[in-house]
């Protein structure tokens, strides 16, 4: 009896000190970041990741808009240069006090030519500090887009940087370790208390973060599980909290179980397949995907509504623009997915004389189902009577024969990140291959009109009219068939369902800052 | 003798430098490294010049010849993924995979060598039949699956033993240790089973196979006729007769077991050196997957020779070979 009351008020005190107890969010991610350093390798999930740790100028808030972290304020003082004001009393994680130089360092490591992140800001130029809290950066041209460029060009300490022989970034070619692949110090929300690679890093709560913080985690654990079914058991089991990647086949399972909570949504990136423009196929024979015919036959053959049902168990949703709604430049009137019309996919191709025409379709594997979703696209396209040989293969193989322009028609998913606007697409996908152009343009299309809007969208620093000529780009992709756009992505997390509060991005990136346990 | 062991270690840097070739050779086909390290908007100047720092454009053989001189220094590079030194990489994931492989074998002759007597002293009655059938099971079933219903049971289910990671480690020096925790011997036990399956039978089927081959030999049958004591002619005797094949098998194993501890690795995300190579193949990152082949094979060839030269050194009609 004495010992049942004992234990009776032994749970009742536990109970009463649980919300004072450190708030664990155990993190089961598909794969781990490389490295500490965010300047290292040209990936959106390992910045992702390191935006609890280090910050930019900007960032996105809950709903993906920008809104101001290390600056708070901005003008535009010349047509190529920006003026920042920058945050007061913002702390590094080794107490170093945050300024201008911190940002011209870090601009300079990031946009350095051995810097895999150069890439993420296209238009810069140059950096000069004002004062302490106020730096001009220039640009290369009128450039509207340099803010969304600026969250992912984190902040380090110039100090920090320099002390330890840091202020370059670490170039694989030359052989030796960069200090800040194992270390970190920037002004995020959370520090690194430890890192081992592949098995477990964790990060504790940063107590002198300038942010207030709507988060109650006092330390992250974050956990790669590369195999599926063992992430899937992780959580069932309750060995951990949150995925980030719940697999699209085991969503009816998780959502059985009353531990866990499945977060449902689409993802921004939007599934699409593109043609070679160019005059020979790879094998040499003439291209009839120059007739534009045939390019409608080939989208009117494709039941999105099929492949939506069967291949991506209802989770997609069919597309009809080229980017998704989230994304500023998206128009509603050009979202109207195509109706599938075998019938008249076959007049247009008997009319454009293409009955029987064989073409190399190449499929990678790094989207959801990717390998399904070709398998059926190809069925639909045999029963019209073309002749499509898939070519499937990892993207570490087929990325080469894509940007050498050695296939034909090609699978291609596009978020427009980091920079989550329709530019990105515009400018790297559909215009002409030239210069910094068209990196993505694997099928050699090349459009003097659309060419002029795009470019035009890029300096024009009036948000309406620049989201207008990106909306008119889109229109002329889409009446000239250039891509055939087939869907928008599911996306699952799944949480357990003790944590109150976990918020969803598109974007497929975590924010655990507005995390509430 | 001097003549022998020349012989044989020439043999095995052959090895090695066979593998190593056949490797490279491999890489070409893997895919474009460069495609997967730069951030998508970067321009094609820019990966071309990554290309070439990275000595991609070179010929094959000048990037074999370039690897051999190297890593006949103990230097392998910087992995392209991590940016860290491979060596460290390797020797950071050695331990997790030597404790597991280690713990596998001492497993695998634990269950197997008294199962193996059973099933030989019990032949023909239905319970060392039917456990000599179900060995066949253990040695068909592939690991991947073996470790996903081992999950499913114990980590899912009756939620005994984690299912995942290498629990709380210690650290002696470089060398990191699981051993010396509970959450890291608990760890241990679903990765070190499932791995050691296909070992378990084997070992089993093996002992069985000795010991019937002794049970019917002159000296247990003159054993038998003075008295000796069942258990004492099974397990000190004949048991002690049948124990050579089994030690040898057992040594050569270890190199096999390293190397198929990669699909285990992979299934409960075990840090050690296969999940290592796993992830260097789907980033492309030659360093790493170079070195993981070079340092494998290293331990397979090393393993086959010291086998060779112990036998050599037993048996003197071997040295001619």
């Amino acid at each position: 009896m004495r010992f049942t009351r004992m234990t009776a008020t032994g749970i009742a005190l536990l109970a009463l000190a649980m919300p004072a107890m450190a708030e664990t969010l155990k993190w089961g991610a598909s794969r781990d970041i490389s490295s500490l350093d965010p300047y290292s390798y040209g990936d959106s999930f390992a910045l992702g990741v390191l935006n609890h740790v280090y910050e930019g100028l900007v960032r996105y808030d809950r709903n993906l808009k920008l809104e101001p972290a290390l600056a708070t304020s901005w003008e535009i003082i010349s047509p190529t240069t920006w003026r920042f004001h920058l945050r007061d009393g913002v702390k590094f994680h080794n107490g170093a006090e945050f300024t201008a130089e911190d940002v011209q360092a870090s601009l300079k490591r990031a946009s350095d030519p051995k810097s895999p992140l150069r890439g993420n800001i296209p238009a810069y130029k140059g950096s000069h500090v004002v004062d302490a809290h106020t730096i001009d950066i220039d640009v290369s041209a009128n450039y509207p887009l340099l803010l969304n460029d600026l969250t992912t060009i984190y902040i380090f300490d110039a100090g920090w940087l320099k002390d330890n022989g840091a202020e370059a970034p670490t170039d694989v070619g030359a052989g030796t370790e960069g200090y800040a692949t194992y270390h970190e110090n920037g002004t995020g929300p959370f520090k690194v208390e430890s890192r081992q690679p592949d098995a477990k890093t964790v990060f504790t709560r940063f107590d002198g973060w300038w942010d207030k913080p709507q988060h109650n985690i006092d330390r992250i654990e974050f956990t790669p599980i590369a195999s599926n079914a063992t992430r899937v058991a992780a959580l069932l089991a309750g060995d951990i909290d949150f995925t980030d990647q719940a697999p699209v086949q085991d969503i009816p399972r998780l959502q059985g179980s009353s531990q866990v909570k499945v977060l449902e949504g689409t993802d921004l990136r939007t599934v699409m397949i593109g043609f070679s423009q160019r005059d020979q196929l790879i094998d040499g024979k003439p291209n009839l995907m120059k007739d534009i015919r045939v390019r409608q036959a080939m989208q009117i053959a494709i039941d999105l509504d099929l492949i939506n049902k069967k291949v991506m168990r209802g989770k997609s949703r069919n597309a009809g623009a080229l980017v998704a709604p989230q994304i500023p430049g998206y128009d509603a009137a050009l979202d109207t997915p195509m109706k599938a019309d075998p019938e008249k996919a076959k007049e247009l191709l008997k009319a454009a004389n293409a009955d029987g025409f064989t073409f190399n379709f190449n499929c990678a594997d790094t989207l959801v189902n990717e390998e399904q979703v070709c398998q059926a696209v190809a069925s639909m396209w045999s029963r019209v009577g073309l002749k499509p040989q898939l070519d499937q293969g990892t993207r570490a193989v087929q990325t080469p024969k894509r940007s050498s322009g050695k296939v034909d028609v090609y699978t291609l998913g596009w978020a427009t990140l980091p920079m989550l606007d329709t530019y990105s697409l515009t400018s790297q996908v559909l215009h002409t291959k030239e210069g910094s152009f068209g990196i993505f343009n694997w099928g050699g299309w090349s459009d003097k009109e659309f060419d002029k809007v795009t470019e035009a969208s890029a300096v024009e620093l009036d948000q309406a009219k620049r989201l207008a000529m990106e909306a008119q780009s889109l229109k002329i992709a889409k009446e000239h068939v250039l891509m055939i756009p087939l869907h928008q992505q599911p996306l699952a997390w799944a949480t357990n369902s003790k944590i109150k509060d976990f918020p969803l991005f598109s974007d497929n990136l975590p924010r655990l800052w507005l995390v509430k346990m | 003798m001097l003549a022998f062991l020349v012989k044989r270690v020439g043999n095995a840097i052959l090895v090695m430098l066979t593998v190593a070739f056949f490797a490279f050779l491999i890489f070409r086909f893997l895919g474009d490294p460069v495609e997967l390290m730069v951030n998508e908007s970067a321009t094609q100047v820019e990966r071309d010049e990554l290309r070439a720092r990275l000595g991609l454009n070179d010929s094959f053989l000048a990037q074999y010849v370039r690897f051999v001189g190297h890593a006949a220094q103990g230097e392998f590079g910087l992995s392209w993924r991590n940016q860290q030194s491979v060596a460290t990489l390797i020797a950071e994931r050695f331990p997790a995979t030597f404790e597991l492989v280690i713990i596998a074998t001492l497993l695998s002759l634990l269950i197997g060598i008294p199962l193996g007597v059973f099933t030989a002293i019990g032949r023909g009655r239905w319970w060392a039949e039917s456990l000599q059938l179900s060995s066949i099971v253990g040695v068909s079933l592939p690991s991947f699956f073996v470790g996903i219903i081992l999950i499913l049971v114990f980590s899912v289910s009756l939620g005994w033993l984690p299912g995942y990671g290498r629990g709380e480690v210690v650290k002696l020096g470089w060398w990191s240790t699981g051993l010396l925790t509970a959450s890291g011997r608990a760890a241990l036990v679903l990765p070190a089973l499932s791995l050691s399956l296909f070992q378990i039978t084997l070992v089993m089927r093996l002992v069985r196979a000795e010991m019937l081959e002794t049970l019917r030999a002159d000296f247990i049958k003159f054993a038998r006729a003075r008295g000796v004591k069942h258990r004492a002619l099974w397990f000190r005797h004949a048991l002690k007769n049948c124990l050579m094949p089994v030690i040898t098998l057992t040594a050569m194993q270890v190199g096999n077991l390293i190397a198929f501890a990669l699909v285990t690795e992979t299934v409960f995300q075990w840090p050690g050196m296969g999940m290592l190579f796993m992830q260097a193949v789907t980033f492309v990152d030659i360093p790493v997957m170079a070195a993981y082949l070079c340092i494998v094979s290293f331990i397979f060839v090393t393993l086959n020779t010291l086998v060779d030269i112990a036998y050599a050194v037993i048996d003197p009609r071997l040295r001619a070979a």
